[in-house]
């Protein structure tokens, strides 16, 4: 039975955005992003069981400033879709499903994410 | 009218392939995630982009390598698990949907083994 043009379920474009679905889509965009960097965390990995001169070249990679940027990105995405996912069990179990939880929870993980990511940072620097 | 009893009709209707596995396991993934990626983002912070024998000493610590073990298996299933979702939803053509979830299948079990063979190989200094 094949459906003849309809639109798929998330239909983002005609989708008037709201924190809720924001914060729903950042979820799988995080989700992509941190699976694209877990394949960078296998190069990290590899480079370091395969000898000393790849590791180190790996290395000037990451000091880069572009490096540097995907770290935190790597980092940020991680802290969100932790703080999100762990709304996202509570939900699974029934709780905090009304909407004005919904947005305060909402509210609690962008800024949680924001403060473990500069907690993060700055304990990289230290 | 039907002489079926409902049951008989909603026999072999529904999906039936694996939704409940794939709920459960991306939700026991997810829990155990939770605290693997808060050892592994305060854990590696210290020492990333740091020089390979610090590093190599670091990942040469029974508790960081078993940790670094288990991160990477959770987090490439759990990845698996979400990118799967979000290819069943977006990719429209039957054919393509199908090409993706092999590939990603087939990505996940090679960086996924890739990584934990690196990990042991620098545990057991070889």
């Amino acid at each position: 039975m094949e459906s003849v043009n309809r639109p798929l379920s998330p239909h983002l474009q005609v989708y008037k955005p709201q924190l809720t679905s924001v914060l729903s889509i950042t979820h799988r965009a995080t989700g992509v992003f941190l699976s694209i960097g877990t394949l960078l965390l296998s190069c990290w990995l590899v480079s370091l069981a395969t000898n000393e001169i790849t590791f180190a070249k790996l290395n000037t990679y990451i000091s880069a400033w572009y490096g540097q940027i995907i770290l935190i990105g790597f980092v940020f995405s991680l802290f969100y879709h932790l703080c999100n996912g762990i709304r996202h069990l509570f939900w699974d179990a029934g709780i905090g499903l009304n909407i004005e939880t919904t947005y305060k929870t909402g509210y609690a993980v962008i800024t949680a994410a924001i403060i473990l990511t500069i907690v993060t940072y700055l304990m990289g620097c230290a | 009218m039907s002489l079926q009893t409902p049951l008989a009709r909603a026999r072999g209707l529904g999906s039936s392939k694996e939704g409940l596995h794939h709920w459960t396991a991306q939700r026991l993934t997810a829990i155990a995630l939770v605290p693997l990626s808060l050892w592994f983002i305060f854990s590696t912070v210290s020492v990333i982009s740091k020089d390979y024998s610090t590093v190599t000493l670091w990942l040469q610590a029974h508790f960081n390598a078993v940790l670094m073990l288990l991160f990477i298996t959770a987090m490439y299933y759990h990845a698996a698990l979400g990118l799967q979702v979000v290819i069943e939803d977006y990719v429209a053509s039957k054919w393509q949907k199908i090409g993706c979830l092999v590939l990603i299948r087939f990505l996940v079990f090679f960086a996924g083994l890739s990584s934990a063979l690196a990990v042991i190989k620098v545990y057991l200094g070889l």
